[in-house]
């Protein structure tokens, strides 16, 4: 029984991510005593083979008209036929907006138990057992599969990448996308060169200390010297200051960054709830009081507006000279 | 036309979690429960097909009789009836075969459920239903229009947003933008008075089978006690992000 796993593209390119999952894969193959086999769907750019230096010795292409639009039920019917084809009881996806649509009707498919938000790799073989986060990570549960498939969707950024040498051998192959009616998708808006939230390394946020939306050049700056992408509290998407996909928190998106900096939020129970699984929090406010402090790993008391852009300064000198 | 709306029943967002019985369950003392905020986005929608294209709606909820006050509130929303499936939710699967199933005897033509439970954090059973039914899928939905038998959607992707359109019977996971948080409705007492007198079946549940266990739960590690920096002294914190956070 073999594990496969979702490398997913986006308009033909691999991301992080993408390797990220294959690492969680053939790390799961290894406990399970298997390997691990990758799954690309659509037309590629990039060079699928790269799957190799994260443990993945064979990926399979599924290519042409079914696969140039993203549908749940025909990507899950899809994946199913090619891990029955491959003899894979564990199914692993990153937990992308895309792999979050189609990972249930994977499940119901493949008679699998469905194990999503998994924070670290499997804890066990036999009962096959995952870490989940549940209530909105003022939470952990240990999660058992007791059917003998499974799925699992974990969170991105939850072991991060090593990179090894090697190359995977790719070849096309088909599967059917069964029979249910497809949506038909008009048209798509992807915000270019940024770096989407839920998969992104490092978070640079802004709450209603900020004032207002034209304040938002000085946290851009932050977050660019930084590489990273930017979020917001969610009274600050509701006054439309910046887009809802930037809210961030228990009614918004939920983020594991490696770095989170917090500016101008007071770190209300509701925004936590999508923040503080975070690796490390920054925190910027000028109310030493505010509640966000008890939760970061670096605070700093004073105005966000002198603040930042010192900090801007800070990390570009820090980089001219590493 | 016909609505299903799923609601789960979850802690209010400000409650405190702890874990009873030895870590192996939710400690429900002193929690109030709500309508999942996802659920209310798409509950307000569906009163909106009502009250504008004549949509008659239905509230579902999959639980045991402690959960009926929430399927009241949402009668007092404005939903025209409530059904209730008599059973613990054990798991999305369990759960998604009986509104599967529920969906196939009233014969609804969308069902609306969240993009995910604020509890469980699965997001996991409106995908599941409409694999079960066969019928279009669309997650994370921030905006839909009906007319005829097609619907046209907005929906959330990584990095950006995606219009599409599909025939009717369809599932959403739907959540804020599918109506604004200022036009929620809160139940007013006119609501309420009718609410009362608005039929809430009970239901038995069909035969299936939870596909997962459930464990031992733990609360996250508390945080060590946080780092103050000088504001003066953005140099400092660098140097701790590099040598001591790793994380530039
Ligand atoms: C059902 C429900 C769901 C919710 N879901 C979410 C959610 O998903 N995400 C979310 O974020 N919130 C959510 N909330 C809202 C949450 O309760 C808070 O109201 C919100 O997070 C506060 O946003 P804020 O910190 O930006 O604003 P505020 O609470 O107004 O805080 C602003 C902070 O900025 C500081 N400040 C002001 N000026 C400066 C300056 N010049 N420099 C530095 N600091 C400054 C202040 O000291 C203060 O701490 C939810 C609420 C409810 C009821
Ligand atoms: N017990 C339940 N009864 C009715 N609907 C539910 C139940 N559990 C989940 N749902 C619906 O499915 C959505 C996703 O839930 P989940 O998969 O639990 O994260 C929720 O927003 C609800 O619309």
């Amino acid at each position: 029984m073999s594990v496969l796993v979702y490398l997913e593209n986006w308009e033909g390119k691999f991301k992080k991510n993408t390797w990220e999952a294959a690492l969680y894969a053939s790390k799961t193959a290894e406990m399970l005593g298997t390997e691990a086999i990758g799954v690309t769907i659509g037309d590629l750019e990039d060079d699928a083979s790269k799957a190799g230096q994260f443990g993945i010795n064979k990926v399979l292409s599924l290519k042409g008209d079914d696969f140039r639009q993203f549908d749940a039920n025909a990507f899950g019917a899809a994946l199913n036929e090619v891990a029955e084809a491959q003899g894979a009881d564990t199914i692993i996806l990153s937990g992308t907006f895309n792999a979050k649509a189609l990972a249930p009707s994977l499940a119901i498919y493949a008679e699998a138990a469905l194990l999503t938000n998994v924070t670290a790799l499997p804890l066990s073989a036999d009962p096959f057992t995952v870490k989940r986060g549940v209530f909105s990570s003022k939470g952990f549960n240990d999660l058992s599969a007791s059917a003998s498939k499974r799925v699992v969707v974990f969170v991105p950024n939850s072991i991060g990448l090593e990179e090894s040498e090697g190359g995977a051998e790719v070849s096309e192959t088909s599967a059917s996308t069964g029979d249910a009616p497809r949506v038909s998708v008009q048209e798509v808006d992807r915000v270019k060169g940024k770096i989407p939230l839920p998969e992104a390394e490092r978070v640079v946020s802004g709450g209603r200390g900020l004032k207002g939306p034209e304040n938002w050049g000085m946290l851009e700056e932050l977050a660019e010297v930084l590489d990273a992408g930017t979020a917001c509290s969610k009274p600050v998407s509701d006054m439309d200051w910046r887009p809802h996909s930037e809210h961030v928190g228990q009614t918004g998106i939920a983020i594991k960054p490696n770095l989170y900096v917090a500016i101008g939020i007071s770190g209300a129970i509701q925004h936590l709830a999508g923040v503080s699984a975070s690796n490390t929090i920054v925190v910027i406010n000028k109310d030493e009081e505010a509640p966000f402090f008890k939760a970061a790993d670096f605070g700093i008391v004073g105005d966000a507006f002198e603040v930042v852009p010192k900090l801007t300064e800070a990390i570009k000198k820090f980089k001219a000279n590493n | 036309m016909k609505v299903l709306v799923c609601i789960s029943h979850v802690p209010d967002t400000t409650s405190k979690i702890n874990f009873t019985n030895n870590n192996t369950e939710f400690d429900k003392n002193g929690v109030q429960f709500v309508i999942n905020p996802y659920d209310e986005f798409g509950l307000t929608r569906a009163v909106w097909l009502k009250e504008k294209q004549g949509a008659s709606v239905t509230v579902l909820n999959v639980g045991t009789a402690e959960t009926e006050p929430t399927l009241r509130k949402a009668l007092a929303i404005g939903a025209d009836e409530a059904i209730r499936v008599d059973a613990e939710p054990t798991d999305a699967f369990f759960v998604a075969q009986q509104i599967a199933a529920v969906a196939k005897e009233g014969e609804y033509d969308l069902i609306i459920a969240g993009r995910e439970s604020i509890d469980y954090n699965g997001g996991q059973v409106g995908g599941m239903v409409a694999a079960l039914l066969k019928w279009p899928f669309i997650n994370a939905c921030v905006g839909m229009e009906i007319e005829g038998d097609k619907a046209s959607f907005t929906r959330e992707i990584d990095g950006g947003k995606e219009k599409l359109s599909a025939p009717l019977p369809f599932v959403i996971g739907g959540q804020k933008g599918l109506v604004e948080e200022s036009d929620l409705r809160i139940p007013n007492m006119r609501g309420i008075m009718q609410a009362r007198k608005k039929p809430l079946a009970v239901k038995e549940a069909v035969d299936a089978e939870a596909k997962t266990k459930v464990g031992d739960f733990a609360k996250p590690e508390p945080k060590g006690a946080v780092t103050m920096v000088d504001a003066d002294n953005m140099e400092e914190l660098v140097k701790l992000l590099h040598e001591k956070a790793k994380v530039i």
